[in-house]
């Protein structure tokens, strides 16, 4: 093993189809028009010195160093900034630019720290490779003038430092800044000698704007900006290419290594989700994997209440597998069941469904992909005849008009958020619709040309009248409805939203929308060219999250935006393997590649591969196991990776679930809130500590590759195989997740082509990938839909039960930010709780005084189901009646007070529409009091086990 | 599991299939019932419905009748001691 050391070719790749050919040094090159004289030598194999380029940035010809000389022509332009021409003669080497290179080398020199030895990039820095390149031997200037070496260092990022001694000013910081993530944070201060990079106004990093994505880092050719476990290890000596276990961005690192311990996680070039960006989650926020509260010894009790006994492996399972036979003995085959988790790998889920399906005999397989996104698969399979959004993430250069709805890419999947900004600071326009002010709505160089803040709960409303505009104004893509989809749905659907009762006007009065901004969005959607929906969970999680992903769809189809690049229906996933556990079927009514359990030849195909008789009866999905808990039906669980005590909704009635059941497993990494009610805790391993797979939100299966050894012993797939071999479940002799992904493939059809070995020698594919795409497929249903003919289905409103009144007249939703993750169980144990504490409570300064509440005061969060307290923040990015809150901290619990409401069709929750009232408070909720009691003592661990 | 419970999830699968026409909406709603709801869930509606189906909306009540009866085996209640508090 070694580092990779990718290739820097200088200039951004040109994307002209036209070639032309130039001499470099006497070697001929054939290269795109529009490539730079850079590049091209790169592509010949020779490196021109450079220090303000890398091609990651446009090019900027400021540093001086990467001159040539062109037959025929005057000068020494820079290579970076000079194109290519047919028939160019180039010199990249020759008596005067050595002499002129040396020069300014020597000016570099002469203001730079001679510390080499003691520097934190001693072996990586490109000033250094560059003095050398250029044959530096001697500075003629001295270094006792003038210079920038007592400049003091800024460290208050908790992950990088700032030693603007180091500086020399190239701008790649700034650059990437605004190029790559699109914040612009950071500009040059002064000029001339006094030029410098300042965050924000000349502030320190922490308090400026900058999101610590880490672009800067990445692209500082020297020491100045360095990440701190750098400064603190060393350089690393060994990388491994990974993905990211955090959103479903699904990004490609390259985690750098000294041994087994990370040095640094780098975004990958050759990602083909991130293109080598990242954010400050991936990018840094790792550190969980080795924090002191990670449990690494299995755990049992015989009540909650009691102290957990550590035990050894065969003892906890064996604790599992017993007290699941007794219950199925007492209760019946279908009292247990399994959650698999949307943070675990594709093999690792697989074996979950495997084991329950084969080995608790049942169907009661579910995943936290239930309560997000569990909407978008039946809303999608409906209409276009499969559970995946339609594109890849580079379709957005192709996209002229995007419409962000229920949605905030910068905060859930910030580094495609940076390819979304990119476009859009080159014209694409941009449609939001969201209660909430989101960033993208007004942010440096981008603005929203309409933001629609509907009220909570009318996104079927509101699409329905953009349908209605595009119908009743003759914008309907006719001949792609009449090739394409079917005709009479397609009739009976324009019918329906051309009734006066879906006009923006009628709408208006229900979504608080002004027609005129309804009208506008529909005719831009319609009209504007390439047009692409981006969705999230404030379309899923509602009581109509399955209508409004129909309606989603409809519009696409009405306007024939699906089937190319830059168009499409496209949700954002919120974890990084919520698309991958929902194919490899973590549902409870379907097999790997949404085959529903009822089918027979399906069931067939993993009777004889499994050699048992399986249930063709649908199982229980995540809410059911709880309801039937209670009622006392379903009396265990196997939960992995996921914190259902703290995520789902109406925490309350979750525990009384749990408080309910006899044996709940709890696989995870940290004694989460879940295993407050858990009987048997087996540590599970981090990402960095296993082989998988991951797919994210564009479909795109990426590798997870084992980077150190599982701290707690076993890798998750391997705790799934003992408890299924305790249980004599066959065929379940793995030996490495590759022979389970061949069995994914052997009997998956949109898998069969997916191997360990494509995989690693093409990086990724996006599925289907099989005999009719052996590459994978990044657009969907470009010739025609899954199903056939596309589906338009009626999108009737029905309001949410869920209504406002006297006792509770505001509406709460809820959502993440950036720094956090989920219930924050990882990030938590990160320095990102710089950023992120606590939850707070967003009020609209009307709402705010009417209640006599100030900012940073302490507020009661009060719904018909529950109360919690935490902090308000007074912000008019809610509009009145609105509040908006996270759900990161267990102290918090925001799901206290969110309801059983769920959508009609698939179960999920409405988080995002609960009936609230806001009040001052001095205490906690009695909620939390008693709940802050059990959690300490259910947490215990008896003092024997720990010594 | 609470008639209750049953009753509203039922209720809102028929108002999706409301705008079919009674025919296609029965079978619809039926269909959906049959193939995402597990066998404990089917058996308690079907039972509530065999009871006068209280609450059901009327395509909802046609539709749990013509359910087909839960093959397998439904689990047993027992123990399970519903609580809100801690």
């Amino acid at each position: 093993m070694s580092l990779i050391h990718e290739t820097d070719h200088g200039t951004p790749p040109s994307k002209a189809t036209t070639s032309v050919t130039l001499r470099v040094d006497g070697i001929d090159v054939t290269v795109p028009e529009g490539t730079s004289v850079m590049r091209a030598a790169m592509d010949a194999g020779i490196k021109v010195p450079k220090l303000c380029a890398t091609d990651s940035l446009a090019a900027f010809g400021s540093c001086r160093l990467c001159l040539v000389e062109i037959e025929g022509r005057a000068g020494t332009p820079a290579s970076c900034t000079t194109p290519v021409a047919p028939g160019m003669v180039v010199s990249t080497q020759t008596e005067r630019l050595k002499k002129l290179r040396r020069g300014v080398m020597e000016l570099y020199i002469s203001d730079h720290p001679l510390d080499c030895l003691t520097c934190a990039a001693n072996g990586d820095c490109e000033l250094q490779d560059m003095a050398g390149a250029v044959g530096l031997r001697e500075v003629r200037y001295g270094y006792v003038g003038e210079n920038h070496l007592d400049a003091a260092k800024d460290e208050s990022n908790p992950y990088f430092a700032f030693d603007p001694a180091k500086c020399i000013v190239c701008s790649r910081c700034v650059r990437a800044c605004e190029e790559v993530q699109g914040t612009f944070a950071l500009t040059i201060d002064g000029r001339g000698f006094e030029s410098k990079v300042a965050a924000g106004m000349d502030q320190p990093f922490l308090d400026s704007e900058c999101v610590s994505c880490g672009a800067c880092v990445q692209a500082c050719p020297t020491a100045t900006l360095m990440e701190k476990s750098v400064i603190d290890i060393g350089q690393p000596e060994h990388s491994v290419v990974t993905t990211c276990a955090y959103c479903g961005v699904g990004c490609s690192f390259k985690a750098e290594m000294r041994g087994t311990e990370v040095v640094r996680m780098v975004p990958y070039k050759d990602g083909h989700a991130n293109h080598g960006h990242s954010c400050v989650k991936g990018r840094f926020a790792w550190g969980y994997a080795t924090h002191r509260e990670r449990i690494l010894k299995p755990m049992v009790r015989e009540k909650i209440s009691d102290p957990w006994r550590e035990v050894s492996w065969a003892e906890a399972i064996g604790r599992v597998v017993s007290e699941f036979r007794r219950i199925q003995a007492q209760h019946g085959r279908g009292a247990i069941g399994g959650i698999t988790s949307s943070r675990c790998t594709n093999e690792e889920t697989f074996l979950i469904q495997k084991l329950v399906r084969a080995g608790f005999g049942n169907n009661n397989v579910d995943t936290c992909a239930r309560v997000c996104h569990s909407p978008t698969g039946y809303g999608l399979k409906t209409t276009f005849g499969t559970s995946a959004g339609t594109q890849d993430f580079d379709s957005v250069e192709h996209c002229d008009v995007m419409v962000v709805i229920g949605a905030n890419p910068t905060d859930g999947h910030p580094v495609f958020a940076s390819r979304m900004k990119k476009r859009l600071r080159e014209g694409a326009k941009l449609i939001v619709i969201d209660p909430r002010r989101i960033d993208m709505v007004r942010m440096p160089h981008v603005q929203a040309s309409h933001h629609l803040p509907l009220r909570p709960g009318t996104n079927v409303a509101v699409l329905t009248a953009l349908a209605h505009v595009i119908v009743t104004e003759g914008l309907v893509d006719e001949a792609f409805v009449r090739e394409r989809c079917e005709p009479d749905d397609f009739a009976a659907w324009a019918a329906f939203v051309a009734e006066e009762r879906n006009s923006p006007e009628a709408v208006a009065k229900i979504s608080g929308v002004p027609a005129e901004l309804i009208r506008g969005a529909a005719r831009l959607y319609a009209t504007g060219g390439n047009a692409a929906i981006y969705y999230g969970l404030g379309v899923t999680e509602h009581s109509q999250g399955t209508t409004a992903v129909m309606a989603i769809a409809n519009l696409a189809m009405a306007t024939g935006n699906i089937g190319r690049p830059g168009v499409g229906v496209n949700p954002l996933r919120g974890q990084n393997n919520v698309q991958g556990s929902c194919d490899m079927g973590s549902f409870p009514h379907e097999y790997s590649g949404y085959r529903h359990v009822s089918d027979d030849a399906t069931r067939a195909v993993f009777e004889t591969m499994w050699g048992v008789t399986l249930d063709h009866e649908p199982g229980l999905r995540i809410p059911n196991m709880l309801d039937a808990a209670v009622d006392g039906s379903f009396k265990g669980l196997y939960i992995q990776g996921e914190d259902i005590v703290q995520s789902d909704p109406d925490t309350q009635h979750v525990v009384a679930g749990f408080k309910a059941m006899e044996c709940v497993v709890v696989q995870d990494l940290f004694l989460n809130e879940t295993a407050n009610f858990a009987h048997v805790f087996l540590p599970g391993s981090s990402f960095l500590e296993k082989d998988g797979t991951f797919t994210n939100a564009e479909r795109r299966i990426n590798r997870v590759r084992k980077v150190m050894p599982p701290r707690n012993g076993l890798a998750d797939w391997e705790i799934t195989v003992a408890i299924a071999h305790a249980m004599g479940v066959a065929g379940m002799d793995y030996t490495h997740p590759s022979q389970i992904m061949d069995e994914i493939a052997r009997t998956t059809p949109t898998f069969t082509g997916v191997s360990y070995d494509k995989l690693d020698a093409v990086g990724s594919v996006q599925w289907p990938c099989n005999e009719a795409a052996p590459q994978g497929t990044p657009v969907m249903h470009a010739g025609g839909f899954v199903r056939g003919r596309g589906r338009f289905i009626i999108t009737e409103y029905v309001p949410t039960d869920e209504r406002t009144g006297p006792r509770f007249p505001l509406l709460l939703t809820s959502g993440r930010i950036l720094s956090q993750y989920n219930v924050g169980a990882q990030t938590r144990r990160t320095a990102n709780v710089m950023w992120h504490d606590q939850d707070l409570l967003e009020i609209h300064p009307h709402d705010a005084e009417q209640r006599g509440v100030r900012d940073g005061d302490w507020v009661r969060l009060a719904s018909r189901v529950g109360a919690t307290t935490l902090r308000a923040k007074v912000t008019d990015r809610v509009a009145p009646g609105v509040v908006y809150t996270t759900f990161h901290h267990p102290l918090t619990q925001t799901n206290v007070v969110t309801t059983q409401y769920s959508d009609w069709a698939t179960d999920c929750p409405e988080y995002k529409v609960t009936a609230v009232q806001v009040t001052p408070s001095n205490g906690p909720s009695d909620w939390q009091r008693e709940y802050r009691e059990l959690s300490v003592q259910n947490t215990r661990i008896a003092a024997d086990a720990a010594e | 599991m609470s008639p209750d419970k049953l009753v509203y999830m039922a209720n809102q699968i028929g108002k999706f299939f409301a705008h079919q026409g009674e025919a296609k909406a029965v079978a619809g709603i039926a269909d959906h019932i049959a193939k995402f709801w597990d066998p404990r869930m089917r058996a308690a509606i079907q039972a509530h419905a065999a009871s006068g189906g209280a609450g059901l909306d009327p395509p909802v009540l046609q539709a749990v009748m013509i359910l087909p009866t839960a093959g397998g085996e439904v689990p047993r209640r027992g123990g399970g001691e519903p609580t809100r508090s801690l």
